[in-house]
Order: structure tokens, then C-alpha cells, then sequence
């Protein structure tokens, strides 16, 4: 081929033109192998809402459901769980439930809809462990002022029973309260409240 | 120049197969230039066995690897299941998993000792800026392949360890929490995340190979360095075998190879040691935790990543969050990673080698190791007020050994170097 009479500029047009529109269609190539990375229709479907029959649980114990592949805390608290809770204010790091790692209508001091039941993700907020259910008060290893909760045996957080964490804990913020709502007076479905319970 | 020419400079024309072979593919002409007539520093000692030695290693993951492939399968109800089949059912099974997991270990031991080796020789200087930058990715892709793996036995360490590893990309501020979901592929690590990690920790090696390929290219390319720090390239030229190669270089091959098959064969009864009598040495190699099937419900009483990892993670765990969020602490474990990096441009010395370099240097070197050894320890150990503040302060050391870097090495008197390499 002979170079002489080469439009170089047109040549150059003609490259970033060409290079542009094959980086865009690499860029749409991109999108299903990105996506296909995402939960699949059948990993979806498994994160539906699920049922918890609390009837027959007692004062003071708790049950774990499943949702999300994540556990899911019922405790029934007793009269006094609940009158502990307010004496630990300032030992925590977010007592009043600022942050919101819970749904508005459990933004209360007991942090939950009936303040017998409280529920939970079961999940640390700080690297995603699951804490230990501690709920005697003052235990050896915890101290005197331990007023029942959770701990965490990862890294140490500490929680209170209405899943508030402590100061000087590596966990930052609160444990999360999924969506949920009271089907009948015994039921709870964690998952849905529909829009607002 | 034809591949005939080329080994008629090397002065060997072969004949027969080996003619008919080297006029199509330059097998002479590249066992000339990486072996045969590729003049190495006469003076490198123990500390240059190490590159070597991780490079069997590597070829050793890859084959028992794939051996294992063979038995294992990757689902969350069969896997803890197949590799326990593969320790007890399969023809020699157990032999080629602990071969594997213990070669794990002992790859990071040996590119931990190479590393060090490279930062004591000043090999980072120029002109090998670019081949320490490829080891850097090679060490990233290694640690990439090794959490990979390490969910693949589906035990409790396993999966909880994974747990803690993914939510760190949740802490990533906004987009955070779909991230780590893409990563899982579900909202919890699950059968999907096992079924992707093993695709992942199949195919990085292979990636890891090519990196190795390069590294040795750009190091041939620049030359080996030695104890001394001395360009031999630079140096007067001639020896026994050629007029033009440097005068204190030798053949890597039969020089080289020879010794580094002394290496090799010490190295493997030290390897054979542990794999055939503490596979799992006290826990450090194989956690006890990971002899109970993954269990999403109940996390084990005390969770820490495998050994090699435990220096990130003690400065991971040393962060306190700030304004409610754990991304501190990741950018400080990542970082304490990617600033490796920048070491090239951080030594400021007009000396490479920490023999002519000034007590400054070699204070911060050896408070570096010290914190790094510190930090890997306090990474095993469950979280308390002590060792949260000891790792505070070693992170604040590993950091200082490179940040401060620029003015130490500045700063300090260095000694004169000798004109030819000392042996």
C-alpha cells in the first residue's frame, strides 16, 4: 500500500471511532456477566417472608427462625428484662434507636412492636457473626452489671435484650430489627409488614 | 536472525531432533538466555533460595489441586461430606489434601521469606520497580486464591471466616450491601457463593502462573540482584565463560540450579514432616473449627482467619469505627497491602542493599518484621483491651516502616559500597 496521500486524519477519526463504539459494545457484553453474579430468581424467592408461632414460647427463652438463610431472634422478654432495659441508657452507644437500623414503628424504647416480643436479625453489626444468647443477669464472666443480652464471641460486642449495643464495643451501631408484623395475636411474619404495621 | 544463527552464536549448532525442533521454536536460544548463559550474581546466598522454592510450590497447588477437583465436589450439601470421602475413601486422598494444605501455608511461609529477602536486597529499586510491582499483584493474587479455598472444605472456619471476609465489602459506604451481595450471589454465603468460590480458586492459579511468567521475564530482563546490592551488569566484563558477560556473574545453570536443588531437597524434608506428622500443626494450619460442618445458624466461639492472613486482620480489628461504620478498618487493611506498592518511590537511599545502609534502615526493618510477627499473632487471639491496644500500635509501626521511609532513608549516613560483589 502506499503511504503517500493518506488522510491521517481521517485515519485517526476513523480508529477512535472504531474503538469507541467496540469499547461500548464490550461495556453491554459486561452487563449479563455482572448480573448473572446477582441472587438468582430461586435465591430470591427463598428470601419470602416467614411465620413464627409464639405461643408456646416461655418468659425469657428464645427462638430462632430462619430467613434469608439468616437467623432471626423471638425472645419473649419478662417484666424484668423490660425494667432493665431503661437503667442501661448511658452504657450505650444508641439508646434511643437514632440510627436506623430498625423500622420506624420500632423506634421505642423497647425497640419492638409488643414490648414482650422483640425480634432481631441475629447478625452482628460488625462482621456479621452470630452472638451468643446471654440472658442471666450479672454472670461471672460478664460482670455484676450485666443485665442480660447478647455477646458476640468474634470480636467481643455486647448487646443489650432489646439488641442495643454498648459502648466501647467493636460493633458500631444497633442490631438490625427486619420488617415484621403480627398476623394474629400469636403469629409474627418477619419479612413484610406491608408498608407500615 | 533465524533460530539457526541464534544457536550458532551460542555456539552449538544441534543436529538431529533438537536441529529440526530449534529451527521452528527457539528452544536454544530460550534455554540460553534464562538458563545456560544467564549470568546470575556469584554472591547470592540462602535468602535467594526462596523464589525458587515457591515456584515448586506453586506447580505442587496446582497438581494436588486438580487431583482433589477430581473427588471434590462444590455444593453445600455434598462438599464437607466429599473431602472427608477424599480423606478416607480415595486412594491416597488424605496424602494429596494435606499436600495441599499444608503447601497452602508453606507457599505464603516461602513468599513471606522471598519478600523479605527482596526488601533486605533493596530489589524494589530501580530498575525493578515493575518486577516488584508484578510480585505485589502475584502476593494479591495468591491471597485471592487462598480465600477462595479456604470456604471450599464447607466447615464452620470456613464459612464464618468467609462471612466476616464479604461483609468487609458491606462496609464500603452506599453501595456497600449490594456489593457484598454480588459477591455472595445470595443474601447470605450459601451454595451459590461455594459454587462461584470454586470456580474462583480453579481458575486464579492459572492466572497466577502467567503472573510468575512475567515476574521472570522482567527479571531476567533487569538481572538478578545479590546481598550487596551491586549491579553486576555494571560492572567490569569478561569470565571463564564469555568475554561479555559480567565478570562476577555465573550460569544460573548448572550454578543456580544446583544449588536451588540443595534448597529443594532440605525444603521437602521439612514439608514431609509436617505433612505426615502434624498436618494441621496445632491448629495453625487447619483450625479445629473446620472439622464441623458449616452451621449458618451458630457462629464458633472464637473466629480467626488462617495464619498468613492474621496481620490484616489484627489491624482490621484495631480500627475503632468512626461515625458508625467499619470502613476505616478496611481501607487500613487494605491499604497496609496495596502500600507495598508504592515501596519502590519510598526508599529514598543511595544505597540498595540493607548492608551499606544506615542503623536507621535496618531499626525499621527489623521493627517492621517484629510488628508484622506481632500483629500475625495477636490476629489468632480473641479480641481484649490489651491486644486491641498492642495492635494499635503495631499498625501504627508496619505503617511508619513505609511512610517515614522517605525520610529515614534520606536522613541517615550509609556506608560506601564496595566497587565488586563481596563473597
Amino acid at each position: 500500500m502506499n503511504a503517500e496521500g493518506v488522510d491521517q486524519k481521517r485515519r485517526r477519526v476513523l480508529v477512535t471511532a472504531t474503538s469507541a463504539v467496540g469499547a461500548v459494545g464490550v461495556g453491554f457484553v459486561a452487563v449479563p456477566f455482572i448480573s448473572s453474579m446477582n441472587p438468582s430468581a430461586k435465591a430470591r424467592a427463598a428470601g419470602a417472608p416467614v411465620q413464627a408461632d409464639v405461643s408456646k414460647l416461655e418468659p425469657g427463652a428464645l427462638l430462632r427462625v430462619k430467613y434469608r438463610g439468616q437467623p432471626i431472634w423471638i425472645v419473649r422478654r419478662t417484666d424484668k428484662m423490660l425494667e432493665a432495659l431503661s437503667t442501661l441508657d448511658p452504657k450505650l452507644v444508641d439508646p434511643g434507636s437514632e440510627v436506623p437500623q430498625q423500622p420506624p414503628y420500632c423506634a421505642n424504647p423497647t425497640r419492638s412492636i409488643k414490648p414482650e416480643y422483640f425480634v432481631a436479625i441475629g447478625i452482628c453489626t460488625h462482621l456479621g457473626c452470630s452472638p451468643t444468647y446471654r440472658p442471666e443477669f450479672a454472670p461471672d464472666d460478664l460482670g455484676a452489671d450485666w443485665k442480660g443480652g447478647w455477646f458476640c464471641p468474634c470480636h467481643g460486642s455486647k448487646f443489650d435484650l432489646a439488641g442495643r449495643v454498648y459502648k466501647g464495643v467493636p460493633a458500631p451501631t444497633n442490631l438490625v430489627i427486619p420488617k415484621h408484623q403480627y398476623v394474629n395475636e400469636n403469629t409474627i411474619l418477619v419479612g413484610e409488614d406491608e408498608g407500615a404495621a | 536472525m533465524s533460530a539457526e544463527t541464534t544457536a550458532t552464536a551460542a555456539g552449538q549448532a544441534p543436529g538431529g531432533f533438537l536441529g529440526w525442533l530449534d529451527k521452528r521454536f527457539p528452544v536454544m536460544a530460550v534455554w540460553n538466555d534464562h538458563l545456560a548463559q544467564y549470568y546470575a550474581p556469584k554472591n547470592m546466598g540462602f535468602w535467594s533460595f526462596f523464589g525458587s522454592l515457591a515456584l515448586v510450590v506453586l506447580v505442587l497447588q496446582i497438581v494436588t489441586g486438580l487431583w482433589l477437583a477430581m473427588s471434590y465436589k462444590p455444593s453445600a450439601e455434598e462438599a464437607f461430606a466429599s473431602v472427608e470421602y477424599i480423606m478416607r475413601d480415595v486412594n491416597w486422598g488424605w496424602l494429596i489434601r494435606y499436600m495441599h494444605s499444608t503447601g497452602a501455608s508453606f507457599f505464603f511461609i516461602l513468599v513471606y521469606l522471598h519478600m523479605f529477602r527482596g526488601l533486605m536486597w533493596g530489589s524494589y529499586q530501580k530498575p525493578r520497580e515493575l518486577l516488584w510491582i508484578i510480585g505485589v499483584v502475584i502476593y494479591l493474587a495468591m491471597m485471592a486464591t487462598a480465600f477462595f479455598g479456604y470456604l471450599l472444605p464447607w466447615g464452620q472456619m470456613s464459612y464464618w471466616g468467609a462471612q466476616v471476609i464479604v461483609n468487609l465489602f458491606a462496609a464500603v459506604p452506599g453501595v456497600g450491601e449490594d456489593l457484598s451481595t454480588w459477591v455472595r450471589g445470595d443474601y447470605v454465603i450459601s451454595d451459590t457463593t461455594l459454587n462461584r468460590f470454586f470456580a474462583f480458586h480453579f481458575v486464579i492459579p492459572f492466572i497466577l502462573a502467567a503472573l510468575v511468567f512475567l515476574h521472570i521475564v522482567a527479571l531476567h530482563t533487569v538481572g538478578s540482584t545479590n546481598p550487596d546490592g551491586i549491579e553486576i551488569k555494571k560492572g567490569p566484563k569478561g569470565n571463564k565463560w564469555s568475554d561479555t558477560a559480567p565478570a562476577d556473574g555465573i550460569p544460573f545453570h548448572p550454578y543456580y540450579t544446583v544449588k536451588d536443588i540443595v534448597g529443594l531437597v532440605v525444603f521437602a524434608a521439612i514439608f514431609s514432616l509436617v505433612v505426615f506428622y502434624a498436618p494441621d500443626l496445632g491448629g495453625l494450619f487447619l483450625e479445629a473449627p473446620n472439622f464441623q460442618p458449616a452451621d449458618p445458624l451458630k457462629t464458633p466461639e472464637h473466629i480467626a482467619p488462617v495464619w498468613y492472613f492474621t496481620p490484616y486482620y489484627a489491624m482490621l480489628r484495631a480500627v475503632p469505627p468512626i461515625g458508625g461504620s467499619q470502613f476505616p478498618g478496611v481501607v487500613v487493611m487494605f491499604g497496609a497491602i496495596l502500600i507495598m506498592f508504592l515501596l519502590p518511590w519510598l526508599d529514598r537511599s543511595p544505597v540498595r542493599s540493607i548492608r551499606y545502609k544506615g542503623i536507621l534502615s535496618k531499626l525499621f526493618l527489623a521493627a517492621f518484621v517484629v510488628s508484622f510477627v506481632v500483629l500475625a499473632y495477636l490476629g489468632l487471639q480473641p479480641a481484649s483491651e490489651l491486644y486491641t491496644l498492642l495492635s494499635q500500635i503495631f499498625t501504627v509501626v508496619y505503617f511508619a516502616f513505609f511512610l517515614l521511609m522517605p525520610i529515614y532513608t534520606k536522613l541517615e549516613k550509609t556506608k560506601p559500597v564496595p566497587e565488586r560483589v563481596t563473597t
